[in-house]
């Protein structure tokens, strides 16, 4: 699949803000560090949704008739792209209220559940995003729950990181914040290793035997019948050397997991180091990034098929 | 109703008359203009509906090139209209017709992401999905004689491998057309249950090839001849 960079960086940007927003409601319920202050939370939670707004924003980049993307909100019932957008545009008013609701001091039980509610509404979002992806037949290596899971855990993992910089910043104790992003990006590790293992094997997929129909026979493709590209090489011919993407793996463990991992490490023994914090956040957004990019590239969609790929 | 394509694959030629009778159709009809990018220049592009590959079955001596002419199947279970976030893409209850609402598309690509046949391309002039419509401005044309309200494909085809019909009726010409001939769907794993129909290749006798010469003496000579003038 052909990676396009306005996808990728509102994937990234929305899944980071949603992961924030909801692990910045856990932060507050429980006093985590001694307990944000008024002003901390609210600065944090618009940190969060202008990640999420800046995300939606870019997304609408990649559609070639944006004055219609209003209309994406029309078929809720099927689509889990009209989900997504749905669920994101309810979570904003609840966030805000939420947000309100700290600062105007209001009643707790009323902060709490509109707390608990844009925190879920987070989850159903980055979910919905996931199954966007997930829910195609089209292409092995989307078609898997791990999809979701993966989503959801980067998600939280960047905001997790995050958090902890906000926690770092603002002087709290830091080594509760350090042991949830420990936590969470060990699971979001945990299921990247499974996901990098899962697609390489080739399992059940169409060939191009069932997709000419001509499964008694070798079959393989003579002339593809154009001239020169046409919109399915371009947006589905994009291949990855098997080289690059082992390496490109290599890069998304180590920038985003392994590097703020040693961070967390260095900013418990000191106790304290806004740039070790910086450098974690930036690192696993950086690495967010790249696994994005992999998860783009490294798919192959089977209307190859039918351009000489032999199977997907 | 369920209409729909049956192409036989033991007729077709590969002369791409279908692409060019639909596009013709088509860039002057209800969905057109079908873009064109450098028409005439080094990298020509563009959108078609009807996109004609050439396959080879098998090894020599049993091979056989196929050529394979692809457009929308009108599935039944079409996953191009579940995942649309607009409502742009439908299917016809009455014919079961995929089609796409030009003015409701946003051009997002995603239903030829859940499209497995490539029947969708994006038209950068519009910035909206366009697909075969099966012709449904023809084909129901009350203007039009009765033998020609058929797609336009099917019309032009000169070897007549192309058929149009009702797949719900089985009595219908395509439906023992599939039954007789065995026709089979593509990437029917896929359970999308696409309606249209491909025939396959008939069996043909293998025709024996003598690849040694005969022996004997005047054989010899002849070949020794041969060698002689050669040289």
């Amino acid at each position: 699949m052909h990676p396009a960079f306005s996808v990728i960086f509102f994937t990234v940007a929305s899944g980071a803000g949603f992961g924030l927003f909801s692990l910045l409601f856990i932060a507050d319920t429980f006093k985590l560090g001694g307990g944000f202050s008024d002003q901390q939370l609210v600065i944090g939670g618009l940190v969060a949704l202008g990640l999420i707004a800046f995300g939606l924003l870019s997304s609408t980049f990649h559609l070639a008739n944006p004055k219609n993307a209003w209309r994406a909100f029309s078929r809720f019932r099927t689509s889990w792209l009209s989900r997504e957008g749905v669920f994101a545009v309810v979570f904003m008013p609840l966030a805000l209220i939420y947000l309100v609701c700290i600062w105007f001091d209001a009643p707790l039980w009323l902060r709490e559940t509109f707390g608990f509610l844009s925190a879920v509404l987070a989850w159903i979002t980055v979910f919905s995003t996931g199954m966007i992806y997930a829910c195609l037949k089209t292409i092995r290596q989307w078609n898997t729950p791990l999809v979701p899971a993966n989503y959801l855990a980067l998600g939280y993992a960047s905001g997790s990181l995050l958090l902890l910089l906000g926690a770092v910043v603002a002087g709290l104790d830091p080594a509760p914040f350090i042991a949830m992003a420990a936590l969470i990006v060990s699971i979001a590790a945990v299921l990247k290793a499974i996901y990098y293992f899962w697609i390489r094997s080739t399992g059940l997929t169409p060939t191009i035997n069932t997709a000419t129909g001509f499964t008694r026979a070798k079959v393989k493709l003579l002339d593809t019948g154009h001239t020169h590209g046409t919109f399915l090489t371009q947006e589905f011919g994009f291949q990855i050397a098997r080289r690059s993407a082992g390496l490109l793996k290599i890069v998304v463990f180590g920038l985003g997991f392994v590097l703020p991992g040693l961070m967390l490490v260095w900013i418990f023994n000191e106790q304290g180091g806004q740039t070790a914090a910086a450098v974690a956040a930036l690192a696993g957004i950086v690495g967010a990034a790249i696994e994005r990019w992999l998860f783009f590239a490294e798919a192959r969609h089977v209307v190859n098929l039918y351009h000489g790929a032999q199977r997907c | 109703m369920r209409l729909g394509l049956v192409i036989d694959l033991d007729v077709c030629v590969g002369c791409h008359a279908c692409a060019i009778a639909c596009k013709e159709w088509n860039a002057s009809g209800t969905i057109g203009p079908l873009s064109d990018y450098q028409p005439y220049g080094a990298e020509p592009s563009g959108v078609w509906f009807n996109r004609i590959r050439h396959y080879e079955m098998d090894e020599y001596p049993n091979n056989k090139t196929i050529n394979f002419p692809m457009s929308c199947m009108h599935c039944e279970d079409a996953d191009c209209v579940t995942v649309c976030p607009t409502g742009a893409s439908y299917k016809r209850a009455e014919d079961g017709i995929v089609l796409i609402d030009q003015d409701k598309c946003m051009g997002c690509n995603y239903c030829s992401w859940a499209c497995p046949y490539g029947a969708r391309e994006l038209d950068r002039s519009s910035g909206t999905m366009k697909k075969c419509t099966l012709c449904i401005d023809r084909i129901y044309d009350q203007a039009l004689p009765v033998e020609e309200r058929q797609p336009a494909c099917v019309l032009t085809c000169p070897a007549h491998a192309r058929m149009f019909g009702d797949f719900d009726d089985p009595d219908s010409a395509v439906s023992r057309t599939v039954r007789e001939r065995g026709g089979f769907p593509l990437m029917p794993e896929l359970n999308y249950n696409p309606t249209n129909t491909y025939l396959p290749p008939r069996r043909k006798p293998v025709i024996p090839v003598d690849t040694r010469p005969r022996g004997g003496l005047k054989e010899s000579i002849k070949q020794f001849a041969n060698k002689l003038v050669r040289r």
